[in-house]
Formats: structure tokens, sequence, C-alpha cells
């Protein structure tokens, strides 16, 4: 019986005679379309040097902006405490779409809940849904700690957190030493990497307890990075150095937990008591700049003690993170380590000349677009766009300087605000060989033409790219691993009838 | 110089607060003390007898035409008028569209984030609309903004109602931060028993009614040469109530958390003072009837 079921799929499904013949029918009687011809025509001419011009000239319309929305960032970041439940203060919608955003990258569940604010608390504020909602969390998930953002909605009606939970704990809705840290995130100002910073930024304020004593120790931070491996070889890292650590907001249990049988809804990171006694460390080293700024001059100011920023990607980058490790804790660089560097190295040097005068053009987070930028240029390739949506004019300085050091920096091209739409008349108008991007780049890559490295945020199409890490030594493997095997491909995609068709590449 | 003091004046619409902080304040700065004006009204009209302007530029309307606020520069922004005394406005939408509450938070994140406060300041004053009618109104009052609230009133059972229901917004905050009423300003309207009135009213909302100031033309003179009186004629007798104020606001001890009565306990206080008729049978009875 059941080899007669025959089961389409999705991919040849809509190929049947019986699917286009209704699409067309559908276009010829209800849409109101134009001709296929003139489509496009017109599709070809959005391709040219005239539609550039008309879309840099663009100013009160954003097509596919590269970022989320605060809230996101701001999940992140407290997803990554043990035993905490991420709140977001605004409608059911958000926490949803930042949920199944989530979901979709990292293909795990992610507990969030949200107080479900609708019409009558943007009238009335939204103080009595965080009491009915902070009083259920409390009672059905029993977490060791609620972490809130707020939404677009809560931010508008001008909702305070500060006021709210003092009065929830005060109301008995909360016991009065659960540890709450709350934090504006206004959904409309900046981007995830802000909503990451602010929530940081509580979570150390609000919950850190200075006492004066001065620990062994360091935190490390590791900033907006989705790459779980991150996590995992940072504590590898610092666990060859031989040292005591606090990395503060690890999701690298909770979004890549283990399947057993059994689903946990808090699974691992951060303890609450090392989140509380991080003030008291001897330093703190974060691996991203532009997603940490106010935390850094918060703990610079407060703590007292050398915050060291280094960007840890690609030689340079590893370098950085293994002499800011040695400087802040006194220990040497472990001969581990320096094999891992010279195997790196070696991998760089047998690929070299596959990357060596390739061009390449970026979009990611600030910290991941300098990594990465300068990561391209030790391998060789040229750099030619690098477009971000929420560049800032610090980052635009930074990562200029950065293209200067490198001959194949020279004709790179910086956009700090721009969109897709715009990365779109750049790479049909001036292409380069490669994309590196996340996902959304991929609709570049069939307009274009050009081939797509997915590095960054979101990666919605491919499987456990996010598994492995991309900092150190062993993670600028990873990268240069992606890289380079896609040039590889496209050679052979592009020699398949040629004499260069060649087994040994 | 001693610790930064945030004040905030607020009160029922059209009643002088503009004026009467103005005034007050370019009486501190005659003082020598160091002070911010910031307005948080989207007509902007808070600073213009320190800048003798029509109005100063806004965050909210150069945020607009840059296209975000994180392009502003704080310098753009913030300016020097009478006396040394700084000044910024939040500025806002047209009335009827948009959201002035969100610009009032938006304008004070931003001067915090650029360091506004960080300047050796005295005082930083803010001057509210009319009302506390929604969370952006109550931005200037939440934890580590403005600690003492002065609330400008008259005689008038509507400005009385207003102070009243803007004592009501610091006592939901009182209890979470450390914002307290630091008292009444009883500016002249020339109604029956007028300061006996509001000091009572102060004293059943547990504060005090910190000055009377009388009503002067002179005021209306100066403000007619966008000017404070402290500057239009220094020596004239209004001057000196500003400055009897100025001096009672810098030597206040006296920080409550207020005591709002209940719309019943108002209705007889105006009662006792004859302000409303007594008699049920009178209410709702046209003249001729």
């Amino acid at each position: 019986m059941s080899k007669d079921i025959k089961i389409k799929d999705h991919i040849t499904l809509f190929n049947d005679e019986r699917f286009s013949e209704m699409f067309d029918r559908k276009r010829e009687l209800y849409e109101n379309a134009a001709t296929k011809e003139e489509v496009a025509k017109t599709l070809e001419w959005t391709l040219g040097e005239e539609y550039k011009d008309l879309n840099f000239k663009r100013e009160h319309l954003v097509i596919n902006p590269l970022k989320s929305c605060q809230p996101l960032g701001a999940l992140y970041a407290a997803i990554g405490i043990d035993d905490t439940m991420p709140y977001v203060h605004g409608s059911q919608g958000c926490a949803a779409y930042f949920r199944s955003h989530f979901c979709r990258h990292f293909k795990e569940p992610f507990p969030a809940v949200s107080d479900s604010m609708t019409e009558d608390a943007a009238v009335f504020g939204g103080h009595n849904n965080m009491y009915v909602g902070l009083d259920n969390v409390y009672k059905l998930y029993k977490p060791g700690m609620v972490a809130i953002c707020t939404s677009c909605m809560s931010e508008v009606i001008g909702d305070d957190l500060n006021n709210f939970v003092k009065n929830a704990k005060e109301q008995g809705k909360i016991p009065a030493d659960f540890p709450t840290a709350y934090a504006h995130t206004p959904s409309f100002v900046g981007s995830h990497i802000n909503g990451y910073d602010n929530m940081m930024l509580s979570l150390v304020s609000q919950i850190g307890e200075k006492t004066g004593e001065v620990k062994d120790r360091i935190n490390v931070i590791l900033g907006f990075d989705t790459y779980i491996g991150n996590f995992r070889e940072i504590k590898r890292i610092l666990g060859l150095f031989g040292v005591d650590y606090i990395l503060i907001s690890d999701p690298s249990y909770n979004l890549d937990s283990p399947t057993d049988g059994h689903y946990k809804m808090f699974n691992g990171g951060t303890k609450l008591e090392d989140l509380k006694d991080a003030p008291n460390s001897k330093a703190t080293l974060l691996l991203q700049k532009y997603s940490t700024a106010k935390t850094r001059e918060y703990m610079e100011k407060e703590w007292g003690h050398p915050v060291k920023v280094v960007n840890p990607f690609g030689i340079k980058g590893s370098d950085d993170l293994m002499m800011a490790i040695a400087e802040l804790t006194g220990k040497e660089i472990p001969t581990e380590i320096e094999n891992e560097r010279g195997r790196f190295i070696d991998a760089i040097g047998d690929s070299y000349f596959w990357v060596h005068g390739k061009s390449f053009s970026l979009n990611a987070d600030p910290d991941y677009a300098i990594g990465l930028t300068r990561f391209v240029m030790e391998l060789g390739g040229d750099i030619k766009h690098v477009l971000l949506t929420n560049g800032s004019k610090d980052w635009e300085a930074e990562i200029k300087g950065i293209l200067a050091e490198y001959p194949q920096g020279k004709d790179a091209e910086v956009y700090a605000n721009k969109d897709m739409w715009h990365f779109r008349s750049l790479l049909a108008t001036d292409p380069s060989d490669f994309i590196i991007g996340n996902t959304f780049a991929k609709y570049l890559m069939r307009d274009t033409g050009i081939p797509l490295i997915r590095i960054g945020f979101p990666l919605f199409d491919r499987q456990f790219l996010h598994r492995y890490p991309t900092i150190g030594y062993m993670g600028g493997l990873n990268l240069l691993n992606w890289i380079v095997n896609t040039i590889l491909d496209e050679t052979d995609r592009k020699t398949m009838y040629t004499t260069s068709y060649d087994v040994i590449r | 110089m001693g610790k930064l003091r945030q004040i905030a004046f607020y009160g029922k619409g059209g009643i002088g607060k503009s004026t009467t902080s103005q005034n007050t304040i370019s009486a501190l700065a005659e003082m020598g003390k160091k002070i911010m004006i910031v307005g948080c009204d989207p007509k902007a009209d808070s600073t213009r007898l320190i800048l003798h302007s029509k109005a100063q530029a806004t965050i909210m309307e150069l945020a607009a035409e840059k296209g975000s606020v994180e392009d502003l520069e704080l310098d753009e922004v913030l300016k020097e008028g009478f006396l040394g005394v700084k000044c910024v406005e939040s500025g806002g939408p047209e009335p009827g569209v948009g959201c002035a509450g969100r610009g009032v938070i938006t304008a004070i994140n931003f001067l915090e984030e650029e360091g506004a406060y960080e300047d050796e300041l005295d005082f930083v004053s803010y001057d509210v609309l009319g009302d506390v009618v929604c969370g952006g109104f109550a931005m200037p009052i939440r934890e580590g903004k403005a600690q003492e609230i002065y609330i400008v009133a008259s005689g008038e059972m509507m400005a009385m109602y207003a102070a009243n229901n803007i004592s009501k917004g610091i006592l939901k905050y009182a209890n979470s931060g450390g914002v307290r009423l630091a008292g009444l300003i009883c500016n002249e309207r020339k109604t029956d028993r007028e300061d006996e009135l509001i000091s009572e009213l102060a004293r059943r909302i547990n504060t005090q009614r910190i000055h009377f100031v009388p009503r002067d033309n002179v005021v209306q003179h100066a403000e007619l040469r966008r000017m404070t009186v402290i500057e239009y004629d220094s020596k004239c007798k209004q001057a000196d109530e500003y400055r009897a104020l100025a001096n009672k606001i810098n030597d206040n001890k006296m920080f409550n958390i207020p005591t709002p009565l209940t719309m019943d306990e108002l209705e007889g206080l105006l009662m006792e003072f004859g302000i409303i008729q007594e008699d049920d049978a009178e209410v709702g009875k046209a003249k001729n009837a």
C-alpha cells in the first residue's frame, strides 16, 4: 500500500502543470499585473547605474534593513543567565516574533514570556499587566530570576520599569528579595546590539554586588555573538590558560541542549551567584565593542577595574585575544595555543593562493564586520564593499583605519547606515567575486549571481553553522574553511566542462 | 559646588509655570548658581525669557530634520542665555498628532547620554506641560531625575484640581524613588481668600505654601520684551518677590510624600472657602429657572 503513495515535496510540487496553470490564471484574472516582459525589463533596469544613483538618493524609505530591534538583543543577553526567564513588557506578538526568530536560527526552543499588553494597557499604563505577569511567571515557571525588557508600546506610553518592579515587590507579586533585572529597550531606537548592551548593563549593575574584595579572576563578555561554538571555545581557551573566570551570559546550554528525552526550560548558563560576584573580579575582557559600549563605560566607572576590548577574529584578532588574557591574568600563553596558531598559519598558507586576489563584499553587525574584513585581508582577499545598517560614526572611522593598513583595503567602500536594497545596487554595478553575509543575502546572490558565504546572524537556511566557533585560531580555521571551500566549489562549478575541472586543488 | 539638585515645575496649563520658573531661575542665577533648564513641553516656551528668542530649536525638531536623535550633537540644542543659564527644549509634535510624551523621554535620554548633566551644575530645572497626562510627562520624576517638585497654583478651582492630580502622580513614584513634593507656589489670580486657600490645600496634601507671588503688570511688560523681570527691571518690587522665592527654594528642606485629596475632600475644602455652593439644591440650576 505504502509504495503507492507518492509524496511530492515543496521543491517539485509547484512545478506541476496544475499549479502553473493556476498561477497563470490568477495572474491574468485577478492580479492586474504588468506583463512578464515588462517586469523583466524593469528588473534589469534596477540593476543598472542609473537606478543605483536614484537608489542612493532615497531618504525616507528603508528596504530590508540589516538589523533587528532592541528587545531581541536584550532577550539574548538574558537567556545566557542560569535559571532566568526573559520577559517582554509588551504585547504577545513581540515576544512571539523574537522567539521564532531565534528558533529558526538555533533550531532550539527559546523560552520567553510577555505580559500581553493590549489596548486598555496602552490607555491606562502597563503596570497592572506587569503585576499579574510577574505573579504568573513566578508561580508557573518558578525561575530564579526574571530579566525584563520593553517593547515599542510600553516605551511610547512611558512605562517606568523601576517603579513597576518596586511596586510589584511591595504588593507581594514577587518576593522582595527576588532577583529582577530590567532594561528599557525601545524597539524604534538603535538595533539589537544596543538592546543587548542595555540588558547587559542592567544585569551587571542591578544584580552585581561590589564588596571591595578583589578576586584573582576575570570576567568575560562575548557581546551579541550567536555562534554557540564561541562560548565553548573561549571556555576551552581560558581552561588551557588555567584562568579563573566568569563568563557573563553563556547561552551555550540553553540554545544547544542535548536530546535526552527531557525538556528543561532553564538549562544552564552564568550562575546567579557568579553574576552577583562579577564586580569583584580583577578585570573584564570584552570580545565585542559596539554591542557593549554602555556596559563598558559603567564597569570602568563603577567597578574601577581594567576593562579590555579585543576583536578576536583572524590572526591579529586572535593574537590580541591571547595577549589580552595573558596581560590581564599574568599567565603565560600555553604551548597548546601556540601550536594552534602554527596550524592556523599553516592552513592559511596552504590556501593563500586561492583567496589572494579574490574580492569580497560584506554585511554583518559592526564587530563582526571589522573582524571579518581584517581576516579576509589577512588571507589576501580584496575588500570591495562593507555595508551595515547599524554602523555608527565611530565604527566607520575604525574600519576605515583598518582598511588603510592593508593594500587589500585600498579600493574598499564603507557604508555605515544603508540597507540591502542599496547593497543590491552596489553588487550589480560594481560586483565582487563573493558576498559574505547572513541568510538574507541569498536574495542578492539570486539577483546578481555572486556566490554567498554564510557568516553572521541570522542563518535560517543552513544547519549547524552556529555550532562552530569563529573566534580564536580554531574559530579562524572554520572561517577559513567556509571561505576557501566556497571558492573551490565555485571554481568547480565554473570549470565543470573545461580541462581545468581537476581533482587536485 | 554642592550636590546637583534636580527640581521640576508642574501646574495647570496657563497658570504661569514658565514665567514663574524662568523668573525664579534668573534669581537663582543672580545668586551665583549654575543652572540648566530642560523644557518638557511641545510648545517649547520654557526658555524664551532667558534666551530672548521666540522659540529655541528643540531636540525633537532637530532630530526629525536630521533623521535620528543619534545624529544630534549636544551643542546644537544646548544654548546659554541670561546669566549663563543653560537652556534646552525637548520639543514635540504639532497639536493633534504624534506623541509628545515620547518626545520628553527621548530628549531626557539624549541629554543623559550626551553628558549634559555632568557639567558643574547646581540645579537642573524641568518645566513640564500642564498635567501629568501620560507616562512620558512623568519622565522628569522617575528615579534619578527631579527630586523636588514645585506646583504652581492659584485660587481657581481647576488650578487646585490640577495641583491635587499632580500630587497623585508624585505619590505613584514617591514610594519607588526619591521624588518629593517640595511646595505649592501661589501665583496670584486675585480670587477670594486665595493665599489662605492655597495654604490650607498645601497643609492638607502634606506640603507648604512656599511663596505667594503677587500679580504685577511688570511681568507682562517684561514678557513682551522676551525677558524676565529680574533682567528687565531688576529693582522693581516684583523682582524681589522672585528673589524671595528663589531664596526659599535654595534653603528648602521640606520634601514630603504628598497625601492627595479625594474628589469629595477637595470639594469640601472649596465649600469651606465658599468657592462652590454647599447646597445640593442649587447644583445644575440655571439662573432664571
